[in-house]
Parts: C-alpha cells; sequence; structure tokens
C-alpha cells in the first residue's frame, strides 16, 4: 500500500497565529494592489466587457499586423483611445502574435447606436487592408449556406440534380478545415486540397468565386454600460445569497459558528484570488465569477471534510482538549486533503497551461483558488472555531452539535464544552 | 454472489448500457464512429461561446407604448368632448401616464364625469389637477400600465420571432430575458455577422397610407406652420420625407421634406396580406417593396381611391414619408414602395411588413460574436486540458490504490456519462461555465472515492478484517459526502435562483453531477467493493 503519510503528527492549532498571519498578509498584498489601482469599482480590480462595458473586437491576420499602423487607423476613426492587445496562442510556442483585440470604452452617448464603434473599427481594419470585392467575397468570411450556394450553382462535381446535400456536406468540411486547421484565416487556397472531397474542380471553382482576405474576426463583444454595472452587482448578490445559504446548512448540520468559520474561510479565498487577479492584471469575467464560485465549492468540500471529521472525534476523544481533537482531525483528514487537493490541483494546472486564451483567467482562478482553499480549511476554518470555543469556554473543549444523530453526548462532559455548544441532544 | 448483489450489478450495467446508448445510438443507430460522433453532437448542444454565433440583449421601450395609449385617449376624449359640446380649454398629455383637461364649465361638470366613468373608468382615474380650478388630470391605473407592457412584450416577442425566423437561419432562440427591465434574448447559433438581423429586428415597421392634405411640400415644419398662420389644419400633422419631386436634370433634391398629411391613416400594416420585394419597373438598378391589401381593406381602398383620384397619397413608414404618388385611378388592393432600395434592403423591408410592425422601438443593450474558429479554439483546448487532466487523475488513482483504484475510476467514468445523459436529456447547453461545473463535478467524485478509500485503509489498520473495513469505511464516509453534496447543491440552488446565463449553466451542470456522484462514489463503488469481496475468500487482503 503507497501512503503519504503515514500517522502524521502536526500540531496545526498551534501555529494558528502563523497561518492567520499569512492570510492577513497575503490580503494586504492583494489589496494593496487594488486600491493602489484605483480601488474595487475604480479600476483596481481588471473587470472585462461583461462587468464595465464597451466594445471588444478580436481580430486574427494572416500574417502579424503592424500595431502601429493599425493604431493610426483607428485614430482615424476617431477611436484613438483603444486600446490593441496582442493575444498568443500558447499551443504553439514561438508562434508570432496574429491576433490583436482592440478594445474600447463604452461610448458616453446613449442614443448611438451600440455597434457604432465596431463598423468604425471594421472600416479602419478595412482602409489598412483593402475591402472586399463584390464579385469575389472573402472566402475566410464565408459562411456554410454561402458557400454551399456557391458550390451548388458552380457545381464543379457535377452532380446536377443529383447532389443532394454533398455540397452541403462539402462546404461544412471545407469550412471546418479553415476554422480548426487553419484557425479561421486560410491563406492559400491549395492547403485546401487536404480536405477529404475537394478535387482540382472544386479548388478552382473556389479560386474563380472567392477571395482571401487577409483578417478575420474572431470574437466581437459589445456591452451596454448599464448591463455591465447591473452583471457587477448582480455577480456579488448571487455570491452572498450562495454563501448564506451554505451558513444556514453548516449551521443546521454543525453549530452556529462551524458554518461562520466555514463562510469566513472561503470569503477569505475570494478576496485574496480576486488580490491576485489584480496583482497580475487578469480579467475578471462573468466566466471568472464561475471560476470563483467553483473555488468557493473547493474550499467548502475541504472545511466540511474536516469539520465533519472533529464532529466525530468530539465524541469519542471526550478526555481531549478541543485543540487537540481539531488537530487529530486534520491529521486524520490529512492525506485526503492533499491527495484531493492536489489531483484537482493538477487538474485545472493543465487547463491553466493548456486550455488557450479563452480559459486562461479562467483557470487562474481556479489554480490560485484550489491553493487557498485548501489551505484556508486547515489555516483559517478550525482555528476560528478554536479560537472562538476557547473565548468562550475559557480553553476547555467543546463538541460540535449533535445534529448529526449523536445519541452518545451525555451530560457529563465539562461545562466548558458545552457552553460554546449551544444546542445538545 | 447473491441474488440482491446480482440485481444491483444488473442495475448499474444497464444504467450504464441506456446512458451510452442515448447519447450516441440515438436517433439513428451508428454504423460508422462519424455517426457516433453525429449523434452525440445532436444530444449535446453547445452554448454559442464554444459553438460561436451571436447573443444579442435588447430591451423593449415599453415606456412608448404607454406614451402612445396616453396620446390615443388625449385624441379620443377630445372627439367625445366636441361630441357632447362640452366646452374645455384644452387636453393634453402632462406626462406618459397622465392627461390634464383645463377648464371645464362647471355646469357641465357632471356631463363631463359621466362621460370618463362610462368610457374610461376602468382604465383611468379621474382626480382634480391640482392649483388650477376647474381642472382635471385623468391618471393611468398601475394594472393598467402593468398591462400595457405585458401586451407590448408579448406583441415585440412573436413580431420579432417572425422576423427573425423569416430570414431563414438555423435554431434560433427569442426569449425573455431577465424578471424586469423589459429585455429579450436573441440567440443565433453559428451567425458570424450579426449586423443584418439587428436591422431586421430593429425597423420598426410600421406602414402607414394617409392622404396628402397640401400639395405642396415645405422646407422645414416652422415654413409650414408659417404657411398656415401657426396652425395646422384641424386633423392634419406633419411628416418628414425624402424631397418628392426631381429637378429639370433629373437629380433628386436634396434636403428634407415636409408634407401636410391627414392623421387618420386610410391602410395601416395591418391591412396588409403580402408584401415582396420586385425590381424597380421605371430604373431596373433599383428595388421596390410591392404589397396587396387584405380582402377587408381592399374594400375600403377602393372606393377611397376612386373618390380622391388625382390628389396625392402619402406611403409613411416609420413616421417618414417615403413616397407620395399621385392617385390615377381606382386601385382595389395593391401598392408599391418605391425609394433607394437595394435588393436585400427591399427584401427585409418585405420581411418586416409581413412580420407586423414592432409596438414600441427596440434598444440594443449587448451583442456578442463568437467567431466559428475561436469557439473551435475553445473546445479543442477545453476538450484537450480535460482529457488530459483526467488522463492524469486516473493513471494516479490506478497506481495508489491499485485494483480499488479501477473501481473509482470506473465510478469516476460513470458519473460523467450520467452528467452528460441529463444534460442531453434537459436539453441543456454545455458552456464554457458548464465546463467549470463539470471540473467541480470530477473534483467532487475523486474526493469521494478518496474519503470512502482512506477511511478503508483507516479501518484496516485498526485490524478490521476486510469486508467489516469496507462496510465501516462507506458508512462513516457516508455522512461526509452528503455533508458536502448538499451544501454545494445548496449553493447552486441559490445561483440557479438569482444567476442569469452562464451562473445558471453552471448551476445546473453542477447539480446534475453531484446528484450522479453520490450514485457513482457511494451506490456503485460499494457494489463493485461487495462484488470483489464476494469472490474473495473471508482471510483475503484487500487491494487498496
Amino acid at each position: 500500500m503507497i501512503e503519504l503519510f503515514k500517522q502524521p503528527n502536526i500540531d496545526w492549532m498551534g501555529k494558528a497565529k502563523f497561518f492567520f498571519g499569512l492570510s492577513l498578509l497575503l490580503l494586504i498584498i492583494g489589496w494593496t494592489s487594488v486600491f493602489l489601482k484605483g480601488g474595487p469599482t475604480g479600476g483596481g480590480l481588471p473587470y472585462s466587457i461583461d462587468f464595465k462595458g464597451g466594445t471588444n473586437v478580436d481580430v486574427r491576420f494572416a500574417k502579424a499586423p503592424n500595431v502601429d499602423q493599425l493604431r493610426s487607423a483607428l485614430s482615424a476613426q476617431g477611436l484613438g483611445g483603444s486600446e490593441i492587445q496582442a493575444i498568443s496562442d500558447n499551443a504553439i510556442p514561438g508562434a508570432q502574435a496574429n491576433e490583436v483585440v482592440i478594445s474600447l470604452e463604452q461610448k458616453g452617448q446613449a442614443d448611438q447606436a451600440l455597434d457604432t464603434s465596431k463598423a468604425q473599427v471594421l472600416t479602419a481594419l478595412n482602409v489598412i487592408y483593402g475591402q472586399g470585392n463584390a464579385n469575389h467575397p472573402d472566402f475566410n468570411a464565408a459562411t456554410p449556406a454561402s458557400l454551399n450556394d456557391i458550390l451548388t450553382q458552380r457545381d464543379p462535381l457535377v452532380l446536377t440534380i443529383n447532389a443532394g446535400d454533398r455540397y452541403q456536406q462539402l462546404a461544412k468540411s471545407i469550412l471546418q478545415y479553415r476554422d480548426k486547421e487553419a484557425n479561421g484565416v486560410l491563406t492559400n487556397f491549395d492547403d485546401l486540397a487536404k480536405v477529404n472531397g475537394v478535387t482540382a474542380p472544386v479548388l478552382s471553382s473556389l479560386k474563380d468565386s472567392y477571395a482571401l482576405g487577409p483578417f478575420t474576426i474572431r470574437n466581437v463583444e459589445i456591452v451596454g454600460p448599464k448591463v455591465g454595472a447591473e452583471l457587477r452587482l448582480q455577480a456579488v448578490y448571487v455570491t452572498l445569497y450562495a454563501l448564506a445559504g451554505m451558513l444556514v446548512y453548516i449551521a443546521f448540520r454543525f453549530e452556529w459558528v462551524y458554518g461562520a468559520a466555514a463562510v469566513l474561510a472561503v470569503f477569505h479565498d475570494v478576496l485574496i484570488t480576486l488580490g491576485f487577479f489584480s496583482l497580475l492584471h487578469f480579467e475578471i469575467s462573468l466566466t471568472v465569477i464561475a471560476a470563483l464560485l467553483t473555488l468557493v465549492g473547493y474550499s467548502m468540500n475541504d472545511t466540511i471534510v474536516i469539520f465533519d471529521r472533529i464532529r466525530e472525534n468530539n465524541r469519542l476523544l471526550r478526555k481531549e482538549s478541543f485543540a487537540d481533537v481539531v488537530n487529530k482531525s486534520i491529521n486524520q483528514t490529512l492525506s485526503r486533503t492533499i491527495l484531493t487537493s492536489g489531483l484537482t490541483f493538477l487538474t485545472v494546472l493543465v487547463l491553466f497551461l493548456m486550455g488557450g486564451q479563452v480559459l486562461r483567467a479562467f483557470s487562474f482562478a481556479l489554480v490560485v483558488g484550489i491553493v487557498v482553499g485548501t489551505y484556508s480549511s486547515f489555516g483559517i476554518a478550525a482555528p476560528l472555531v478554536v479560537a472562538w470555543v476557547n473565548w468562550r469556554g475559557h480553553g476547555s473543549a467543546v463538541g460540535a452539535g449533535p445534529a448529526a444523530g449523536s445519541k452518545a453526548r451525555g451530560s457529563e462532559g465539562a461545562p466548558g464544552r458545552l457552553a460554546a455548544a449551544g444546542r445538545r441532544s | 454472489m447473491t441474488p440482491n448483489l446480482k440485481w444491483k450489478a444488473l442495475f448499474i450495467l444497464a444504467v450504464i448500457l441506456f446512458c451510452i446508448y442515448f447519447l450516441v445510438g440515438y436517433p439513428t443507430f451508428p454504423t460508422s464512429v462519424a455517426q457516433v460522433k453525429d449523434n452525440f453532437a445532436h444530444q449535446i448542444k453547445l452554448g454559442l461561446d464554444l459553438q460561436g454565433g451571436t447573443h444579442l440583449i435588447l430591451q423593449v421601450q415599453v415606456q412608448e407604448a404607454v406614451a402612445q395609449e396616453t396620446d390615443q385617449t388625449v385624441d379620443r376624449l377630445t372627439a367625445a368632448l366636441r361630441a357632447k359640446n362640452i366646452t374645455y380649454d384644452e387636453v393634453r398629455r402632462a406626462d406618459d401616464t397622465h392627461i390634464l383637461v383645463r377648464k371645464i364649465d362647471p355646469a357641465q361638470l357632471n356631463a363631463f364625469r359621466d362621460l370618463i366613468t362610462a368610457q374610461y373608468g376602468n382604465v383611468w382615474d379621474l382626480g382634480s389637477a391640482a392649483g388650477d380650478p376647474d381642472s382635471y388630470t385623468l391618471t393611468l391605473r398601475t394594472g393598467a400600465i402593468a398591462q400595457i407592457q405585458e401586451t407590448t412584450m408579448n406583441l415585440s416577442l412573436e413580431t420579432i420571432e417572425r422576423r427573425i425566423n423569416a430570414l431563414g437561419l438555423t435554431e434560433p432562440t427569442i426569449q425573455l430575458h431577465g424578471r424586469k427591465d423589459n429585455e429579450i434574448l436573441v440567440q443565433l447559433p453559428g451567425e458570424g455577422d450579426p449586423t443584418r438581423a439587428i436591422h431586421v429586428i430593429q425597423e420598426g415597421g410600421q406602414l402607414e397610407l394617409k392622404l396628402v392634405e397640401d400639395p405642396v411640400t415645405y422646407t422645414s415644419q416652422l415654413d409650414a406652420l408659417q404657411k398656415h398662420g401657426g396652425v395646422l389644419p384641424a386633423g392634419t400633422e406633419l411628416v418628414p420625407g425624402d424631397a418628392p419631386s426631381r429637378s429639370v436634370s433629373g437629380t433628386p433634391d436634396v434636403g428634407e421634406s415636409w408634407y401636410l398629411l391627414s392623421r387618420a391613416p386610410i391602410i395601416t400594416g395591418r391591412d396588409l396580406r403580402t408584401a415582396q420585394e420586385n425590381r424597380n419597373t421605371g430604373n431596373p438598378s433599383l428595388y421596390q417593396v410591392n404589397f396587396s391589401l387584405s380582402a377587408d381593406a381592399a374594400r375600403r381602398f377602393g372606393p377611397f381611391t376612386e373618390q380622391n383620384i388625382n390628389r396625392q397619397m402619402a406611403i409613411v413608414l416609420d413616421k417618414r414619408v417615403y413616397s407620395a404618388p399621385v392617385i390615377k385611378g381606382k386601385i382595389e388592393d395593391s401598392g408599391e414602395i418605391t425609394g433607394n432600395f437595394s435588393q436585400q434592403t427591399a427584401h427585409d423591408l418585405a420581411l418586416v411588413l409581413r412580420a407586423g410592425a414592432l409596438p414600441a422601438s427596440i434598444k440594443f443593450l449587448e451583442e456578442r460574436t463568437v467567431g466559428p474558429s475561436l469557439g473551435a479554439d475553445s473546445i479543442r483546448h477545453g476538450v484537450q486540458a480535460s482529457v488530459l487532466s483526467l488522463l492524469v487523475v486516473m493513471i494516479f488513482m490506478l497506481v495508489y490504490y491499485r485494483y480499488s483504484g479501477a473501481n473509482a475510476v470506473l465510478a469516476l467514468i460513470l458519473n460523467l456519462l450520467i452528467l452528460l445523459f441529463f444534460l442531453a436529456m434537459f436539453g441543456a447547453v454545455l458552456t464554457l461555465p458548464g465546463i467549470a461545473g463539470v471540473i467541480l463535478t470530477i473534483g467532487m467524485g475523486v474526493d469521494s472515492n478518496v474519503l470512502v478509500f482512506e477511511r478503508i485503509r483507516e479501518e484496516l489498520r485498526n485490524g478490521k478484517s476486510a469486508p467489516s473495513a469496507v462496510q465501516a469505511g462507506f458508512d462513516k464516509a457516508f455522512l461526509t459526502i452528503i455533508d458536502t453534496h448538499v451544501t454545494t447543491v445548496v449553493s447552486a440552488f441559490f445561483l440557479f435562483l438569482f444567476g442569469t446565463g452562464p451562473i445558471r449553466g453552471f448551476a445546473i451542470t453542477l447539480t446534475i453531477g453531484l446528484i450522479a456522484n453520490v450514485f457513482t462514489a457511494i451506490y456503485v463503488s460499494k457494489t463493485i467493493f461487495q462484488y470483489h469481496l464476494s469472490k474473495m475468500d473471508r482471510q483475503g487482503e484487500l487491494s487498496i
């Protein structure tokens, strides 16, 4: 049997002061960054477009674009304040950044059509790269339907009325090649020869009907300012409601102090993770909120496993001090804690390294969150309960509530145990 | 094997087979790998963030409909007061929900009150206007406002639905969004360029045919007012439009022109039977929209045009005059809208006219378009990373817990299968936040197994025999697993209740995953252990 720990015997509660200090330090570092950069609503937390409103246009080019030229073309459209951020794809090491995200603040005029800025960005791009010609539309902008139309009309396979859905299938595979293998921008029609079913006549009719545009729009996000502010508020409320729900459930299953400690610990995890987002400037989007909620789930899970053990041990080890019971519980669950957290950490680390640009901020939240969440279950939640019990009971141990169905608890326990327990069976 | 155990094993096998069949063997039984893929793609729908497509959130300006109701009431009330010979100074809209009636003759107050109660009493409240004797305020009731808002939202939703459906896009979603603020969500999977959809949605589509009261046009509203001595003739209004005439050289006059039209329309968009784009007969490079009227409208339109031969009739679209042709003869049931239309704009206008007018204007709050290549990127990266991490976890479990690890791996795979099955059954869409839910599920699945296994090891260390250690391990870990899972489900419940869009998707995936997890980590895993124990002699060692 492989074992990570053989009967660990660590005095966790003796190190509580160190843990509290460490947490305080992490909180201070992160939130100093938040406040130095303008506070939680003033830019200290780098909100994505989801929460602040604005326009993002993600453009992928066939060749690495000239950013200066792009900037001056945007200025000519009155978009001088736009931010151009190069995106590199980690999956291909050493690849040039062929992709940029052009971000614009939301314009003040409420009556202005929402997509004005997008249209201006497109105009600027067309000024530099030339506009597609009406007789030869851009292949990189073709949709399955339009490609199917052209193929059916040209009929390179001479299928006439027997075509059925052959051209539809062909159009689908051609565009699948463009989007998956060529990353959305095809640079040479001859590359399509690799696609199953693309014969020389098909290729030549494609060449006759289409031109190859030098860029493609990968993603457009336009969010009105009202929506952004509303979503931000909603995300905060939803998280608070979820925490309150957990607090009530844990209080019901254990005791109020356990619920409070668990929620405080989880709250601490979220705050530290947000601090890291500010420090390293990862954008907080709706997806990141989902990641934060995931980490709330994980951290809570770890905490409850330890609490559960405390509850159980408290019934068995009546003679020991409460701090010793907690220490023992943490030690007994330690290999489980390390195993589970280690495995999940590995999972999200893979996601962070391989998940590509879209998943990066999301998996970053989980990478940080799982480390902090695991730590907080024994470093914050458990010591908080011990501190409360010591304060209420002047040093003697206190049992967890009996809601789990214990009938073993007698009334002969030390008075201190009962003082803080609040309820007994 | 005891009969009980046999039934359990059969039940688990049936669940596995059913899930697999539902996910890949349906609707047509697959005979090739491609068909398996097709079936799977048919069952598991991807969200727009993974599939590519356009997501729009728009707001219906319902207060416009309320204001319109108030305006119409002002018109009707004015007519009614005149008909009953009740004298008054002025009837006007004070704001969107209030009408001010000034200086009613005190002698006719009772007649006025009766009129209001009889005709408007169910929708309007009558009260004295503050600080103005003999004047009264009509207030639109809250219930009536809510009614107008609801009708407007439903009508807008239906109209937008008809318009989008007519564009022929694949599987569009049009639904109310959120619980307040009159928002509508439109999702167009696979649509990379929403410009046209946005245009078609936003078009008011309110067509009116009105008689031109004054053959000349004016360059501004002021100009028109001056020519009429400051007051427009009763029952008329000024409507802007493009210049009607062409100069001798044939170039159109530039700038706005104002037409004096009769207020009441002869024909509105509701009277249309069909509308179709056609090449302009006079100028083949342009397009026009031809429409025909319903039989009922045609019965009105025929006599009307006969009586007004040689007068002009304006074609007004969204409060703008498109053209004002002279009525040359009796027209039964058809007409045309000419203007500077290309084939596509004419096509879209015809579509909008067929679909009907919007009851209020539309404002866009949010537009997101994910191109197909970005969606493909996200899927590829997400799937690669998930598969790799799943493999790492499984290999680790096998090495660390040996044969029992195989048990955990099986439970994990079954967990994923059941999760996917329920996602498919509820028609839920898999989004990026949904993948977060899947990851959390996998994490908690691994955790449940680790909890149980560590517990069994502890019991073994304490000297228990294999069967009793397994029993004790499951018993003791059971409460912990229930507590962790219920806590997470409670939070997911709140997320579902108060969250929107992506957060809801996360909550749904998570809840299903956790329920599946309790089943696999406790029921399935325990059954496998029991099976293993039944094959083993009493003193044998458990491979854990």
